[in-house]
């Protein structure tokens, strides 16, 4: 193992140590109940990446998995009498419906391109919404409660933490194997030049519907968990378009289509986003300077900010190595670097 | 390592009888894949091939053959068909009629994926690369069909496909840029990695939409002798070129289009002595012409 890999996985392994940890050393409710939409977030974007990132296929309707994913559980728990710990049990069932509904949902949409597409999931997600106001069974616009769960207050946050947690850690696994495999591969192939790709024997739709599903897997399944945390699912709430926007920012400033980046950016929106929200009491100054925000994103870093570190920290490597190098050293260089901090 | 039996019998075989009448096919299949197509049936066929863009008639019944381990030419004036002709055989355009056969198989209007499974490799006009991934991504992505891996999360690109990549790399010079993104290339270099990237899935045939165009002449030389080396190796070749002077050192036969038609075919020397091809580049016709078909096609350009 090279001293690089080594120093990798050194820094992997006290990032998770510390996430495993942080309920137990901040116990304060406000803190961990930050953590935790911090970390449906996580997963949120680290599944929307997978998909959007890799293929170049921008969804802005991811939430209509969350919202599903909501509305499932919280249907199956008031209709199955569950209780506690019982619903958690729910949440594979969610992520199985989420996947479910990607299915026709992207035959549909991945027919098209680029603006096209990026429309058709608009398009799409205020189908959901509709129906969600309009529905008896998803209790129209006042929407759905969750039972009283009684957990002990103390440590009432945390199981919703660990799941979150594993939920975030699993879909950000995947995503890396993905964008190491042959999968991934076909993905950033169809990113490129989709024509092209299919002319050197890429099946384009499976390879794109394959990605899609999957990606709507985690985000159902912190959908019901989120659900059952805030305790309730509306229409508003639970098919919520700025929660697609958020996801896009996330993803864009952190590193579109690379592994870490849409994770490093849920880490700094989401608990500022919560913190601002917290301290100003408006959500809506905070949408203001979300919108400055992603303007500042496009104009400084359009490429986000872990490839341009990687960018940054791959020429400063090889102006050291090389410090009279070649015209075109330093190019290459930086684009083997780049393509090895990104794999 | 000596080859089946059968195989040898079929190579000997078909050295004494022209016609190969009597010999089985399958006996044929097992042997060496470099031999004379004389006498077979033609390894890409496209029959009567028609295509219209609105009032545009691209491609009006054009028919081409390609024999297995030649190099064929396919030239003809801006806009007469040649484009959209590859565009039809490779599956990016569905034909309105007409038929396209690879090795006796109708492959018409299948989707480019599945042509290209089934070995007809293609170039593009304007050069059309990965630019994002690296080279070496570049050449694992033409080769990922071919991966017996049932499970998609498989790493990219086994030992052995990169070993692969990394050699036909070399073949076009451009293995030391292996870990380099595709888009710091220049364009002749972007050529080559297209070149090497078709070749990677082995396909039986290889269509080049203008190999030589944009780029400077000491390249085109070196193209024109990887295209030689690879012909010589057994590889088939469909070359769209303006270059003549490529065209004509390099393919044979070479086929003639003018409005969506092939109007000739034949060796070069009596391709360019053709007088519906010198009308063709020169807009004239049998009243106008001086007779000096010599003089006319240094005119024409071919």
């Amino acid at each position: 193992m090279s001293a690089r890999a080594l120093t990798r996985l050194t820094g992997i392994a006290a990032l998770l140590a510390f996430a495993a940890a942080f309920p137990l050393v901040f116990t304060n409710p406000a803190v961990t109940t930050d953590a935790v939409f911090t970390l449906i977030f996580v997963a949120w974007a680290a599944a929307w990446n997978s998909f959007s990132g890799y293929s170049g296929y921008l969804s802005l309707g991811h939430a209509v998995f969350f919202g599903s994913g909501a509305y499932f559980t919280a249907i199956a728990t008031i209709d199955w009498k569950l209780t506690g710990s019982q619903v958690f049990w729910l949440l594979p069932l969610a992520g199985l419906l989420g996947g479910v509904i990607a299915v026709p949902f992207g035959l549909f949409a991945l027919r098209v391109r680029r603006h096209t597409f990026v429309v058709i999931t608009i398009a799409v997600f205020f189908i959901f919404q509709l129906t969600a106001y309009n529905l008896a069974i998803t209790g129209g616009t006042s929407g759905l409660l969750a039972p009283v769960i009684n957990f002990t207050s103390a440590t009432y946050n945390n199981p919703f933490y660990y799941i979150a947690f594993g939920i975030a850690v699993g879909t950000v696994a995947i995503s890396w194997l993905i964008r190491r495999s042959r999968f991934g591969l076909q993905l950033r192939a169809i990113r490129d030049d989709e024509d092209r790709a299919r002319g050197l024997g890429v099946r384009a739709m499976r390879v794109k519907l394959s990605a899609f599903v999957f990606s709507a897997v985690p985000v159902a399944m912190v959908g019901g968990l989120w659900w059952y945390f805030t305790t309730i699912v509306d229409p508003s709430s639970g098919f919520d378009p700025l929660n697609d926007v958020a996801i896009a920012l996330m993803a864009f400033l952190g590193g579109l289509g690379t592994v870490s980046g849409p994770v490093l950016g849920a880490l700094l929106i989401e608990p500022s986003y919560l913190y601002f929200q917290q301290q100003v009491a408006s959500g809506y100054i905070f949408w203001m300077l979300y919108g400055a925000l992603f303007l500042v994103v496009i104009l400084v870093l359009p490429r986000g900010i872990i490839p341009t570190a990687a960018e940054q920290i791959g020429n400063w490597r090889g102006r050291r190595r090389s410090p009279a190098a070649a015209p075109h050293g330093p190019s290459v260089t930086t684009g083997a670097d780049r393509a090895k901090e990104l794999a | 390592m000596r080859r089946p039996l059968l195989a040898r019998v079929g190579s000997a075989a078909r050295q004494v009888i022209p016609r190969l009448a009597v010999v089985p096919r399958r006996w044929l299949a097992r042997s060496s894949g470099t031999s004379s197509p004389q006498g077979t049936a033609a390894l890409l066929h496209a029959e009567a091939v028609s295509k219209s863009y609105g009032g545009v008639q691209a491609l009006s019944g054009a028919t081409i053959d390609v024999q297995r381990g030649a190099i064929a030419g396919l030239i003809g004036p801006n806009g007469s068909g040649k484009t959209t002709l590859f565009n039809v055989i490779t599956g990016y355009a569905r034909a309105d009629s007409g038929q396209v056969f690879l090795a006796g198989k109708a492959i018409t209007n299948a989707p480019p994926e599945t042509v290209f499974g089934l070995g007809i490799g293609r170039t593009f006009q304007l050069t059309r690369i990965f630019p994002s991934m690296t080279v070496l991504e570049n050449m694992l992505i033409a080769g990922q069909h071919k991966e017996r891996s049932r499970n998609p999360l498989a790493r990219a690109g086994g030992a052995a496909s990169r070993r692969h990549a990394m050699e036909l790399l070399d073949f076009v010079g451009l293995a030391s840029h292996a870990a380099a993104l595709a888009q710091t290339l220049s364009y002749g270099q972007r050529k080559l990695l297209e070149l090497a990237y078709v070749l990677v899935a082995d396909p039986q045939i290889v269509l080049l939409d203008e190999p030589a165009g944009g780029v400077n002449p000491s390249l085109i030389n070196l193209i024109a002798e990887k295209i030689r080396q690879l012909n010589a190796a057994g590889k088939t070749f469909l070359i769209v070129e303006h270059n003549m002077d490529f065209v004509m050192g390099l393919c044979d036969p070479i086929m003639v289009m003018d409005y969506g038609t092939v109007i000739a075919s034949g060796p070069p020397e009596q391709v360019r002595n053709d007088r519906k091809v010198l009308d063709a580049y020169l807009g004239t016709d049998d009243e106008d012409s001086d007779g000096d078909s010599d003089i006319e096609a240094s005119r024409a350009g071919i």
